[in-house]
Order: C-alpha cells, then sequence, then structure tokens
C-alpha cells in the first residue's frame, strides 16, 4: 500500500483513502462545441501511458475528497511530487533528478 | 533412553525431559519433548520416512531444521474442520494430542503404488506435463487430468469452512527489524536503546537463529542461545519494543509496508476459543533491517533423497537443541567448513563418523585438523556419488572426485551442505537488485530500491564479530534516520566463536554431472533432477525463467530455497555461459505459503462487505418482505401474503398500485444537495437538460452523460429556492455521481461558486402511488396545498408529514399520480408506520423494486444500467426531448456530435411485443432479422427488459435495436435454443399512452 501527500491535507496518508483520476493536465477545451473531431478524439480518448515519470491526477475521497496532481515513476511506483490543481505543471528534468538519489549500493555491487 | 525418543542423547539439547508430549503420526503414537518440532519428536523416535515425493512418489525424509523445508510435508488435523495439509514438520511444533498424516501415499508410506512412476520416470522428465499430455486433445479432460490430479495432489484440502478466526492489526515504527539471530538482536537492541519505536520478529518460536546449533558461539562471555534468550527478554520488556515470536515477514511491499504473519494457536493442545489461529500485521516502517540469515544447500548427487540424508547444519539443531542424535552412524559430504562441526558434535556425542567426505582438495581449517584430531577419517578429494538404501539411507558410494574405484560406506544417516546462500528474499521483495558476487560465487544485495538495510549472514557478512559488529552499527544508524532525537544506543557486544558462512560449491557433484542418467535431485518439492535441468537447455531454454517454467524447478511452495542456486549453475554450466547472464528470477512474496485466513482476516462474513439498509428496513421485514441485494443495499424485492409465489405477488401488487394505491420504500436513491449562486448553472453544464429557467418549486427529470454523449446516470431534480437545488441520482451510481460533480466542479469549472454536499443517508424517501395517494398521505400533510391545480405533476414543496420537516415532491415512476415524502432519516420508520396504517385500510400495499421495475417498464421508463450500458446516447433511448437545444455548452455536447453517434445504424431503445401474446422473452436474450440465416447470426440487438405485465395482461419488453426508430410495426426474431421466438416492434409506452393518470 502506498503513502500518498495531499498537497491539501500537508500529510502522508494510505492509499486506501484515495482514489486514482486518470492522466493530468488534460483540460477541457473551452469552446468544446466547436472543436475538430480529432481535436475531441485527443482530448478525451487519447492517453500517454509512458514507462517511467507521468503526470496523473487523484482525489482525497475519503479524507478532504479534492482532486490533485502527482508525479509518479509507473517504474517504481513512487511518487515524486503532489501538487494541487491548478498549480503549473513541475519541470520533468528536475523531478527526474529529484527522483535519482545516488542508490544506495550494498555489499554485493561492488 | 529415554522416553522421549531412542535417539533423544541424555544432556544434551535444551528441552526439558520431564516435559514429555504425545501426537501421532500416521495413527501410531510418539513421545516428545515440549519444544520439539515435529521433524525433531520424529527423529528422536527414529522416524526419517515421512513422506512421497510430488512427481515420482518416492520415499522422503527430513532434510532441514526450519522454515526452508521442501521435503517433509504433512497434514495435520485437529478436528474434522481443521485440517492443513502441507505442514512442513520443521516448522509444526508438537503438542499433546497433535495428529499429524503423511502425504501423497498409497496404500501405505512404506508401499506406495504410485512409486510405479519412479520407475517410469521416463515418461515424467522435465517438460513432462507439455509433452506427454498433449494428444489427442480430448484425453486431457478424462484421461490425463483425473489421473494427475488424483496422483500428484499433494495432500487433501479441509472439506468444510475454516471454524477458527484470524485477527489483523496495523503497525507503525521506526525500525522493523526482520530475523532474530545475533545480527537481528543487535541491530534491534541498537535501534532500541537509542530511543526507537522496534517491532522485531522471528519466524521460530524463540529468538537465536543460527545460535540454535552453532554451540560454540558466545555472546557477551555466555552460550549464544541463552544470550539471544535473555536480549529477547530485555528486548520485550522496553516500552519501544515490539517483540513478535512465531511470526514470518512474509511480504515485502512499496514504501516499506511489509507483511507479517503472526501463527497464534497452532502450538498450542487446547487454545482458548477467543484467540485467533494466527495474526496479519500489516507494518510500517522508517526503515526496516533485515537479518534473515543464510540458508544451507544440499550435494546434488545420485539418491540425494533417501531418507535420512539432510542438511548439515540440521542435524546440529536436532543434536544441539533438541538433545536428539539423526544417526548412530553418520557419514558427512561437504564442499565447505561448516559440516565439520555438525560431525564433530555428533562424534562427540556419540555416534560414529565413518568418514567426512570433503570434495575440496586440500581444505585447510582448524576444523578438519579437529576432525582428524577426533580420529574421524576425512577424505579429501571425494564425492559421494551414490545413496544405497530405500525407505532410509543404509549406505554412501564414494570416490575420489576425478575418477577412481567407489568405496560403499554403510551410513544410517548421511550430512551434506554444498554452502550457505544468504537469504536476499525480503531485500529483494523491496525491489533491491541483488548483484552477483564472483568471489565468493553469491547473490548479495546490490542497488537498493528502498529504506532498508541487509545485515549478517544474508549480507554476505562472514564470521559473528563482523556481524554483530555490523548489526549494531546498522541498528542505531537507522535509529537516527527515522528519529532525529535518537541517541547514542551505548550497546556493546562481545563475541567469541561463530562460524562462517562463505565457501561451498554450487552445481551437480562429481556422478551428477552431463550424460549421468542419476536422480540428483535439485528440487525435492518438486521432483526436479539435475538432468532435467540439462533436458530443458537441450531443448531450447536459454533464460533461467523459461528452464524454471519448463522443469517447474523453485516453483513449488518453498520457492526454491535451497534449489534455485544449484538449478542456475547446472544450467549456466550447460549454456556455457557465467551465472550472472543466465540470471537469477525474482522473489515474490510470499516468503513462505501464507494462509488466506491470515490475508482476509476479519473480513469474511458479515464483515466481508458492508450491509446498508433504510430506517424502514424492520417494518419492511415485519410486512413479510423478501429483499434483494442492490449493490451493498437490502431492497424490499416483494411482499408474498400466504399462499402467493413472487410471481402472485407482484401482480397483484402491480394491480393495486393501478387501482388504489402503493407504497414503496425510495431510500436507497442518491442525493446531492447543490447549494451556491451558481447552482442552476452549474446543473446545466453537468445535465443535458436546461436548468436555469427550472421555476423554484419545480422538478425535473435530467440526463448526465460524460463527455463522450452516452448516459452515466439520471434522476429528478428539484428547485428548494434560486441557489438551491435537491438532485437524485440512481441507487448504485449515488458515490460516482457525486465524484463526477466534484470532479467538474473542483477542476474545470472553479469559479463556480457552488457546493455540492452527499445526503444520500439523511433523507428517507417513501413513494406513495396511485389513483388514491392523495387520499391516503393528505391527513398527515401540513403546510402544503395538495391539489392537482396547486400541486402539479412535476412539483415539489417543503412542509411537514406526520410533525415532522418534509420535502414532498410530486412526482411518479409509476405513471400513476403520485408523491415522494423526503424526510429526516431518524422519522423514516415512523412516517412509513403511520401512512401504512393509514393506507392499508383503504386497500393500499407495500410493493417492491420488482413491482416498480414492471410498473416503470410498463411506462418505457429506463433504468440507467439495465436499458443503457455506456454505449448509449440520450437519443438512442429515445429521450432526446431531454437534451437543451439552444444549449451553449453542457458535459457531452461535443461527444453527441460525432459521427458514429449521428451515423445511421445505432441501436436504439424500442418496445417489443411478443406475437404469442405469453411468452416472457429472456433478458439479454439476441434479436435477429432473418431467423433463417446461417449461424453465427447477425445479431441487430438484444433485450433489456422484459416482464409480464398483470395490468396490460400480456408480456412487455424493452430492447436496443439497430435503427429501432425505423422499424416500427416490423416483426423481429428472438433465437432461443428450443425454438425462434416473433415480436413486433413498437414504442416503449405499453400502458396509458396518453399520459393521463399522471394528473389524476
Ligand atoms: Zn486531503
Amino acid at each position: 500500500m502506498l503513502l500518498i501527500h495531499c498537497p491539501y491535507c500537508e500529510e502522508e496518508r494510505p492509499e486506501l483513502e484515495f482514489r486514482h483520476a486518470g492522466e493530468a493536465h488534460i483540460a477541457r477545451p473551452a469552446d468544446i462545441a466547436s472543436i475538430s473531431d480529432e481535436d475531441f478524439a485527443q482530448y478525451f480518448f487519447y492517453r500517454d501511458n509512458p514507462k517511467g515519470l507521468t503526470f496523473e491526477r487523484w482525489r482525497h475521497i475519503h479524507g478532504c475528497a479534492r482532486f490533485f496532481n502527482a508525479v509518479r515513476d509507473t517504474v517504481s511506483d513512487k511518487f515524486v511530487t503532489t501538487y494541487k490543481t491548478g498549480e503549473p505543471k513541475p519541470d520533468l528534468a528536475e523531478a527526474a533528478n529529484e527522483n535519482k538519489p545516488q542508490a544506495k549500493k550494498g555489499r554485493g555491487s561492488k | 533412553m529415554t522416553t522421549a525418543g531412542t535417539n533423544r542423547i541424555a544432556g544434551k539439547g535444551r528441552l526439558t525431559p520431564a516435559n514429555t508430549v504425545r501426537f501421532t503420526f500416521d495413527g501410531k503414537s510418539y513421545t516428545g519433548l515440549e519444544g520439539d518440532t515435529l521433524a525433531a519428536a520424529l527423529i528422536a523416535n527414529d522416524v526419517h520416512l515421512v513422506g512421497r515425493s510430488f512427481k515420482y512418489h518416492r520415499p522422503r525424509g527430513i532434510l532441514s531444521a526450519g522454515p526452508e523445508e521442501p521435503s517433509a510435508l504433512v497434514g495435520v488435523r485437529r478436528d474434522a474442520a481443521r485440517q492443513t495439509p502441507n505442514i512442513r514438520a520443521t516448522v509444526q511444533e508438537i503438542h499433546d494430542g497433535l495428529d499429524a498424516v503423511s502425504q501423497n501415499r498409497w496404500p501405505s508410506l512404506a508401499f506406495d503404488i504410485g512409486a510405479v512412476n519412479d520407475i517410469g520416470s521416463p515418461l515424467f522428465s522435465a517438460g513432462f506435463y507439455y509433452k506427454t499430455f498433449m494428444w489427442p486433445k480430448v484425453a486431457w479432460k478424462h484421461v490425463y487430468e483425473p489421473v494427475i490430479r488424483n496422483a500428484a495432489g499433494l495432500g487433501t484440502a479441509p472439506e468444510e469452512p475454516d471454524p477458527d478466526h484470524y485477527a489483523g492489526r496495523y503497525a507503525h515504527c521506526d525500525v522493523l527489524v526482520i530475523g532474530g539471530g545475533a545480527a537481528g538482536l543487535s541491530a534491534a537492541l541498537a535501534a532500541a536503546e537509542s530511543g526507537a519505536q522496534v517491532i522485531l520478529c522471528d519466524e521460530k518460536p524463540s529468538f537465536g537463529g543460527a545460535l540454535w546449533f552453532e554451540e560454540e558461539a558466545r555472546l557477551d562471555g555466555m552460550d549464544g542461545y541463552e544470550w539471544a534468550q535473555q536480549t529477547t527478554d530485555r528486548l520485550a520488556v522496553m516500552d519501544n519494543v515490539r517483540v513478535l515470536s512465531r511470526t514470518t515477514a512474509f511480504g515485502y511491499y512499496a514504501q516499506n509496508f511489509v507483511g507479517l504473519v503472526e501463527r497464534v494457536t497452532d502450538h498450542l493442545a487446547a487454545p482458548e476459543a477467543d484467540m485467533p489461529r494466527e495474526r496479519l500485521w500489516q507494518v510500517r516502517a522508517k526503515r526496516v533491517i533485515i537479518a534473515a540469515g543464510a540458508i544451507e544447500r544440499h550435494m546434488v548427487f545420485a539418491n540425494n533423497d533417501r531418507p535420512g540424508i539432510m542438511l548439515a547444519a540440521a542435524a546440529r539443531t536436532y543434536l544441539n537443541h533438541h538433545g536428539v542424535a539423526v544417526g548412530r552412524k553418520v557419514g558427512v559430504y561437504t564442499a565447505n567448513d561448516s559440516a565439520y562441526a555438525a560431525a564433530i558434535d555428533l562424534k562427540k556425542a556419540g555416534s560414529d563418523i565413518p568418514a567426512i567426505v570433503d570434495i575440496r582438495d586440500n581444505p585447510d581449517s582448524v576444523v578438519v585438523e579437529e576432525a582428524k584430531a577426533l580420529g574421524i577419517r576425512v577424505l579429501t578429494g571425494h564425492a559421494v556419488t551414490g545413496a544405497g538404501g530405500k525407505l532410509r539411507v543404509a549406505s554412501m558410494s564414494v570416490e575420489p572426485k576425478n575418477g577412481g574405484s567407489a568405496e560403499v560406506i554403510p551410513v544410517d544417516a548421511l550430512l551434506m551442505s554444498a554452502g550457505w546462500t544468504p537469504s536476499v528474499h525480503m531485500f529483494s521483495q523491496s525491489r533491491g537488485k541483488v548483484a552477483w558476487d564472483e568471489e565468493s560465487q553469491r547473490f548479495l544485495p546490490g542497488t537498493y530500491a528502498q529504506d532498508c538495510v541487509s545485515v549478517g549472514a544474508c549480507n554476505g557478512t562472514d564470521g559473528l564479530a563482523e556481524t554483530v559488529a555490523e548489526a549494531l552499527d546498522a541498528g542505531e544508524r537507522a535509529a537516527k534516520e527515522a528519529r532525529a532525537k535518537a541517541k547514542k544506543s551505548g550497546v556493546k557486544i562481545k563475541t567469541e566463536g561463530g562460524g562462517k558462512w562463505a565457501g561451498g560449491m554450487i552445481g551437480a557433484g562429481p556422478g551428477a554431472g552431463a550424460g549421468k542418467v542419476v536422480k540428483a535431485f535439485v528440487d525435492y518439492q518438486n521432483d526436479v533432477t539435475a538432468k532435467d535441468i540439462r533436458l530443458a537447455v537441450q531443448e531450447g531454454m536459454h533464460s533461467i525463467e523459461h528452464v524454471k517454467r519448463f522443469t517447474t524447478n523453485g516453483m513449488a511452495t518453498d520457492q526454491g530455497k535451497l534449489s534455485n542456486l544449484h538449478g542456475l549453475a547446472i544450467a549456466a554450466e550447460a549454456l556455457d555461459r557465467p551465472i550472472p547472464k543466465v540470471g537469477l528470477t525474482t522473489f515474490r512474496p510470499p516468503y513462505t505459503p501464507t494462509t488466506f485466513g491470515a490475508i482476509v482476516n476479519h473480513a469474511r462474513g458479515k464483515l466481508f462487505d458492508p450491509m446498508r439498509c433504510t430506517p424502514m428496513h424492520a417494518s419492511e421485514e415485519a410486512a413479510g418482505a423478501v429483499f434483494e441485494d442492490v449493490g451493498q443495499w437490502k431492497r424490499a424485492w416483494y411482499y408474498p401474503r400466504p399462499g402467493e409465489d413472487m410471481h402472485a405477488a407482484v401482480n397483484r401488487e402491480c394491480r393495486t398500485v393501478r387501482e388504489v394505491a402503493g407504497m414503496f420504500d425510495a431510500t436507497t436513491l442518491g442525493k446531492i444537495e447543490v447549494i451556491g449562486p451558481d447552482a442552476a448553472k452549474f446543473l446545466d453544464l453537468l445535465y443535458t437538460n436546461p436548468f436555469m429557467k427550472l421555476g423554484v418549486g419545480k422538478l425535473r427529470y435530467g440526463i448526465m452523460c460524460r463527455e463522450d454523449g452516452f448516459i452515466y446516470d439520471d434522476g429528478v431534480v428539484g428547485r428548494i429556492a434560486e441557489d438551491r437545488f435537491h438532485v437524485t441520482t440512481t441507487t448504485g451510481g449515488a458515490p460516482r455521481v457525486m465524484n463526477h460533480m466534484e470532479d467538474y466542479l473542483q477542476t474545470e469549472f472553479p469559479d463556480l461558486k457552488v457546493w455540492l454536499t452527499s445526503t444520500s443517508e439523511q433523507w428517507a424517501v417513501i413513494a406513495v402511488q396511485g389513483p388514491k395517494s392523495r387520499e391516503i398521505i393528505a391527513p398527515f400533510v401540513e403546510g402544503i396545498d395538495l391539489s392537482s391545480e396547486a400541486f402539479p405533476h412535476m412539483s415539489m414543496a417543503e412542509g411537514k408529514v406526520c410533525g415532522v420537516p418534509a420535502r414532498v415532491f410530486r412526482m411518479s415512476f409509476t405513471g400513476e399520480a403520485g408523491f415522494e415524502i423526503n424526510v429526516p432519516a431518524d422519522y423514516g420508520r415512523m412516517v412509513w408506520d403511520t401512512l401504512h396504517e393509514h393506507g392499508k385500510p383503504m386497500g393500499m400495499c407495500l410493493y417492491g423494486t420488482e413491482t416498480m421495475h414492471v410498473l416503470r417498464a410498463e411506462k418505457g421508463y429506463i433504468i440507467v444500467g439495465q436499458d443503457t450500458d455506456g454505449t448509449v446516447t440520450p437519443h438512442d433511448a429515445g429521450l432526446s426531448w431531454a437534451v437543451g437545444k439552444k444549449k451553449t455548452d453542457f458535459v457531452g455536447i461535443r461527444g453527441l456530435m460525432r459521427p458514429d453517434i449521428v451515423a445511421k445504424g445505432r441501436r436504439q431503445l424500442v418496445g417489443l411485443k411478443v406475437k404469442d401474446g405469453r411468452t416472457v422473452l429472456e433478458e439479454g436474450a439476441q434479436i435477429v432479422a432473418d431467423p433463417k440465416q446461417a449461424v453465427p447470426m447477425t445479431m441487430i440487438g438484444w433485450v433489456s427488459s422484459s416482464y409480464w405485465s398483470e395490468n396490460c395482461g400480456r408480456p412487455i419488453a424493452m430492447a436496443l435495436v439497430e435503427d429501432g426508430f425505423e422499424r416500427m410495426g416490423d416483426t423481429l426474431y428472438v433465437p432461443m435454443p428450443d425454438r425462434v421466438i416473433e415480436v413486433e416492434v413498437t414504442n416503449t409506452v405499453f400502458f396509458d399512452e396518453e399520459g393521463g393518470r399522471l394528473h389524476g
């Protein structure tokens, strides 16, 4: 079970309190009724599904009930950061660096 | 000789001879000592043969003295319902009355018919499942599978439900220490004395790890095992420490979340009824210290599975802890130093050691000299190439390892040690990457993925002094990292003696090498031999993952704790590639078999899922309701009267509602209060219908879509005030609609001044429907003019009902004039009872969900999720009128313009009239245009709702049919297994088409 930091409650809470809510930073077009079929498809159907860092939404549904955004590594499952809805996308390069602390080496890796 | 077994050595071991325990094995009664495992007590009674193997039904004995045991699996039975198969005899503690049975043998352990598999074994070589039993295909089901299941099953599953209960707890700590040997105890002590909150667990009944058998180890000047007990006692009384024995850390999950299972009663003769059998601990630790030790490997040679052949350190445990000599004439076959200690201990205890066979040419160690000084014959550069005896080892064949004449040496037990494999299981489960250490030929912790550290033998640390120093340092550091205020522990531990874990060999020994057809077992539990692994490579398996699956090596319940490295080395040799290039499979939870009971613990039976009842539940029950499950809700389904079946009850309820009146519990509907200056604007965006102009005191049926234009939910929305709406949702849709609304409000329309509150649990909802509904409720309603003029269909008002505040909706899901009365939940039952008492003499009935379904279908009202399936638009459902034509935006507006949505050929909701006037169609049945076409037919739709309508005097149905609106009057066909049913396409309103009754 993951621990997730809610940027509104400002604390780490167990995954059971949260619900995943899909990819982040996909804004509903303001003029949605007049966009092209292609643009609508991009907006509604297409998702990135990357291996590595992903931007996604979560909801602290059994807590403060707020939706927020997170950067998570889909390989290690580790959260790099979480931030409030409406805040800008964090810098990926910076996030990637932060996500790679010098991994502790054991006796076996000489 | 004492009473507790012929092999018990007076003066040896730590158990008390007076504390005897009676138990049975295969029906025969034996005596053991308190503190014995079943394995120890059986060996004490000179029983080495304890089971038959999985595939070849070979006689099998006890290999180890711990949880890594692959071979000595037995059934343990407390009573008829408490029969557990595949219990490791080396883990199960004996108690008075313990009843154990051997497995996988028929008719008896000593004479097993299945053993012919051993003779016919070419059939059962690697990949035999894939090759032997593939053709002909039909034979699999009727011949191969029953035979294999019968022959290959390990143990018998109990047939009754598990009567035990299991507990579960969450725990948080600064430092979790896994393993309570010298390393784990030292680490825990250092962390605890630094002030950290510590949990220490070990799978054995008492702490000490290798100190159970390492008699020469001394800590702080005392016997190692004694030190371990004193240290445990010291830790146990500290407020900041929790000590858990008989507790296995079985799974290491994300962010230092570790699953432990504590065995609470399996070792007790008469557990108290309220004790859980096991307890699951879900631990979140800031730091984890893994002190899991190392597991001794066996030697791979012909017939290395004969009962009486076991790991050297296991023999030391039986001797030094249990006071049991595993044999009187004990041979030793080793590739490292540690087995010498076993020979020396046994020799000193009076057993004869005919020879130590050491595969090394020039072992140079004090223990070798010590063994020689005791007069033990040491044959260096030699190998054991075979074992004699069948039900018990009788001899070992010894040859110079590079060839030469064999000598057969009689033995009654044979100890072996190929070296020690560091237990990197938990480290690997934590997603750490192991690395191959060429020098010591071991996989060791490489790159860490979590906040944990390995210490002692599992980290490849050799020697007691080094282990303790490393563990103390790790404990202190973990405390400091987890807790800013940690102090210096000041713990110092003096050590003397202790064994080394390095050295040894991996792979097959001489005599079991390439080209040899002998049965030299690598994996005892799955009967995998060295030859099987070579065969797998020969047949093209080049990765260890493929070899593993082809041979099943390491895939039994012991997960290859003994066999993985041997298997890997044999495959690497056959492939002529270095070991790390062939790869090690990843370790996954659970470390040892874990019961489902522990995993689900309290979450079974009534506690599996919450049960939701409405406030009126007890009254409905008293009225004889039959309930159905709708999600977590219990809903009154129908109210049978004496002599009525469901059909009769529903027919009567349906008639009564239309002729007089009926009362229905609609409490389970979802309810959301939408408040704020922008509330109307928000609903206008969330529903397809227009809401800006809905008057205060008016109701509107609303449809909610997703952005793709498909119906997501529906419900009636009432405007309480300019800035306040009472929204209802479907019963099942309540949480997701709330989530959907919150999502848009928080993330897409955050500027709207709106607040959403779920009020589903706050209101009890009583629907009174039918021609007499007004008459029935009128005497109890205050402050609302109920006349049709003042309060027409689709109105709402606040007032009082039965003296309590109420929101009364004039609405209908039946097509009759009717009311839905919302009162605070706590008053629900009182209002229900009052109205029931009053309405009953007037002819009113109670009706349940089944009647509700029929009545709404008679009127063509849809149920989202029954008449829609997530691909149905409002237009498809015939609800175009509910889509605001002038609206410039709402969720779904763009989706409804997509080419596929506006194209022809969409499935549309229509009514079906069954031509024979009698047959009720099956819901879900497929519809075709031409019943004579070839199979598979082209299906053009399916039946979504179908009932017998007592009010129409015929069956009614709704269906989603391709271009259904253009097929009015057409004949279509519903092919069933036994016949084809003819239907006519109609509209969906079957009763009171003009809708006059609504306004009565
Ligand atoms: Zn929160």
